[in-house]
């Protein structure tokens, strides 16, 4: 009864009419499509959201001819590379960490998730606090042990790096589950060949584990390039751009030019957002990708 | 028993009856939402109308909403308004903030309504657009200038400074004293901008018609030796070391309770700081004096002045007439009392008819000489054009903080405001 159908199925594109695929269609362009083109044309315009006066390119001008809206192109960047690259490392170095025989594996490798459950806001405010210059339990410790602390988030060169450490500190618990997942797929037969051939510990990490993590590195990489260039929660609660100008990032200035009203130009810095994810990670990831297909 | 139990039954769906009439005639009739800013003080005062206005028309409804203040708040208004979704009658900034809303477009004008006899023509003048007046004063009339801790000057046997070379010869002694001279709080950037509103007075006295230039594009603040002072000012107490120790991220109640407590001599602040003292620290109300920015000569000394903010009617109001009758209640002599009851005294009233109690708190009495006769005061510029840019509050955390001198900050934000000219469509940008 089961096994008539089977061989004599003709070759066909498709078990189902195409038009099945309309409603997801229908959703996907009233949702996505239709503002992804209108706001392609208001980022061409001076709009109040009552009317729209078509301006051509100048809200592209202005964009770029302001030093903080190029300033903050560069810590967005500055930042997905920071956040990115120690969220490999360090998710690597715990992920190695949790998958050997240590005391308390699971508790810890929950330990380490748990960041990753918490709401960002919620996150940013009680770093914010902690970071406080003066009353600030971090320098407040320093202080106990004879160091004076820096400015956190008020010292223009160190803000957004501070905002960069705290990403890290929350998002490193899904790079690391994600290498987790990744080494323990490595088989066994690899590491015994290599302790046969006299592999250290550093050779077995630098020449077997680390190449055949590769999948999980380019996810990771991926991910948090992404969120990074993205990034607007944390950076917003923690020190709204500031002080100054000196942690904006591409994303808080957009959402600083629509809270003033200039509806116009933030849509253009949302289209120029577009456009610089799309020219960073799309290489990125065929990079990553191209090298995974050889091994 | 069931007989009880049957009227009790009775009686209490006829209540449910009554209750349901009354609800829905309420909400055919008498139902008004109002929209105010979530500072405890908008808070603690519109529900002192509301309370008395109900009591006196026991049919109407009124719902308080309360959004954020600041840049966010400003985002919700607007978002409201131009999606056609605005509270009945709503809380919101004069001057240049409230030519941004496109008022002719969304408001219900108030011109020749009664109540607005009893309105100084001053406030009329910034909540007008197209030669009709939208808005009412939501609360008395503001000063910007310098907050100080009276007991620190008495100690140091200070006097009032006219000049700013005196302000700063007060700080340096303040400083020696080993006490902190001036108080910023960058962790909320609004309040860096004082040293720069509050000096317009200044400005003002020195080029007259410095506004109507910089509306027009032809006055700009990196060029006008006196728009660029106050600027200058913002540096000057950063460079000289007078500033505690957190300004980069102290928040404004720190700063209220510092001058309040004498943690620190002077405050740069809006007199509506007042109430928020008289809230958080009432022991402290009586520490707390006040003086206008002083300017480069004792000559002109005087004060620069905020209009209140303003209720405005939605255009978009299904009860039109029920919402102007509650306007007018908020702006009567009556409105006033209920305010002074419910928050306190913060300054002089834009009503005919209002009158400040007897004991106002000393920060107050000092300001109102600057609004009587032979007082000099001038309106801050916001209120004489339209042109305001949003960034002023980051420049000023720059320039406040080093890390922008203050001739780059001004000119940053002369970059800033064109954005906002155009955005308005004026012309000569």
């Amino acid at each position: 009864m089961t096994a008539v159908a089977a061989p004599a199925l003709p070759k066909r594109r498709s078990l189902y009419p195409g038009w099945f695929y309309a409603p997801a269609a229908a959703v996907y362009s009233v949702l996505f499509l239709a503002p992804t083109l209108a706001s392609l044309y208001f980022s061409l315009t001076r709009w109040t959201l009552f009317d729209a006066t078509f301006i051509g390119f100048d809200n592209f001008a202005q964009f770029f001819r302001e030093p903080f809206l190029v300033q903050g192109l560069v810590n967005t960047v500055i930042y997905a590379v920071v956040t990115s690259g120690l969220k490999v490392v360090v998710g690597m170095l715990l992920a190695l960490m949790l998958t050997s025989e240590i005391i308390a594996r699971g508790y810890l490798r929950s330990v380490i998730f748990f960041p990753v459950l918490v709401s960002t806001v919620g996150v940013g405010i009680t770093f914010t606090v902690l970071m406080h210059p003066t009353q600030g339990m971090i320098n407040q410790t320093l202080a106990f042990l004879g160091m004076a602390g820096p400015g956190w988030l008020v010292d223009p060169r160190l803000a957004l790096f501070s905002v960069a450490l705290v990403d890290v500190w929350k998002g490193v618990g899904l790079a690391t589950v994600i290498y987790i997942a990744g080494l323990v797929a490595i088989p066994r037969d690899y590491y015994e060949a290599a302790r046969i051939d006299g592999a250290t510990k550093l050779q077995n990490f630098f020449y077997v584990t680390l190449p055949l993590s590769r999948p999980a590195t380019a996810t990771v990489i991926t991910l948090s390039f992404i969120g990074g260039l993205r990034t607007f929660d944390l950076i917003w609660a923690m020190t709204k751009g500031g002080p100054g100008f000196a942690s904006d990032t591409i994303a808080s200035v957009i959402y600083k030019q629509y809270q003033a009203g200039f509806y116009g130009l933030s849509t253009a810095g949302n289209v120029v957002l577009f456009i610089l994810i799309a020219v960073l990670v799309v290489p990125l990831t065929m990079f990553l990708n191209r090298k995974q297909g050889h091994e | 028993m069931t007989k009880t139990k049957l009227f009790a039954l009775m009686g209490a769906s006829t209540l449910g009856l009554m209750i349901s009439a009354n609800a829905v005639s309420a909400q055919q009739s008498g139902y008004l939402s109002f929209l105010i800013d979530n500072g405890p003080q908008s808070v603690a005062v519109a529900e002192a109308w509301v309370a008395a206005y109900t009591e006196k028309n026991p049919d109407v409804t009124i719902d308080i909403e309360v959004r954020p203040g600041g840049g966010e708040g400003d985002n919700i208004v607007k978002t409201r308004l131009a999606t056609g979704a605005m509270a009945d009658v709503f809380f919101y900034n004069s001057g240049s903030l409230f030519q941004a809303i496109n008022p002719t477009q969304n408001l219900l004008p108030v011109t020749n309504e009664p109540w607005q006899e009893g309105v100084q023509e001053s406030f009329k003048s910034v909540v007008s657009a197209g030669g009709e007046v939208y808005g009412t004063p939501f609360a008395p009339a503001m000063g910007g200038g310098i907050f100080y801790n009276r007991g620190i000057y008495e100690e140091l046997g200070l006097e009032i400074p006219t000049t700013w070379e005196e302000f700063m010869a007060n700080n340096e002694k303040i400083k020696a004293a080993g006490k902190t001279a001036v108080i910023q709080t960058y962790g909320e950037t609004w309040t860096s901008q004082l040293f720069v509103l509050a000096d317009f007075y200044n400005v003002l006295a020195a080029e007259p018609d410095f506004a109507e230039k910089f509306t027009a594009n032809e006055a700009k603040f990196a060029t006008s030796p006196a728009a660029l002072r106050g600027f200058e000012k913002l540096q000057e107490v950063y460079e000289a070391g007078y500033l505690n120790a957190d300004f980069g991220a102290a928040t404004y109640p720190d700063g209220l309770r510092m001058v309040a407590t004498g943690e620190g001599a002077h405050y740069p602040m809006l007199t509506f700081g007042i109430g928020a003292i008289a809230e958080t620290l009432p022991d402290n109300l009586d520490d707390v004096g006040f003086f206008a920015q002083p300017g480069d000569s004792a000559d002109s000394n005087g004060l620069t002045t905020w209009m209140p903010d303003s209720v405005y009617i939605a255009k978009s109001t299904s009860s039109p007439d029920l919402a102007k009758d509650f306007v007018g209640f908020i702006g009567s002599p009556e409105g006033c009392d209920i305010r002074n009851e419910a928050v306190g005294a913060t300054g002089p009233y834009m009503i005919a008819g209002c009158e400040l109690p007897s004991d106002v708190p000393p920060a107050v009495s000092d300001m109102l000489p600057y609004f009587q006769e032979g007082g000099n005061n001038a309106p801050a510029l916001e209120f004489l054009s339209p042109v305001k840019g949003p960034a002023l509050e980051q420049i000023t955390v720059e320039v406040g903080s080093g890390i922008r001198s203050a001739a780059d900050g001004a000119a940053l934000y002369d970059e800033d405001v064109r954005k906002q000219a155009q955005q308005l469509g004026l012309a000569g940008w």
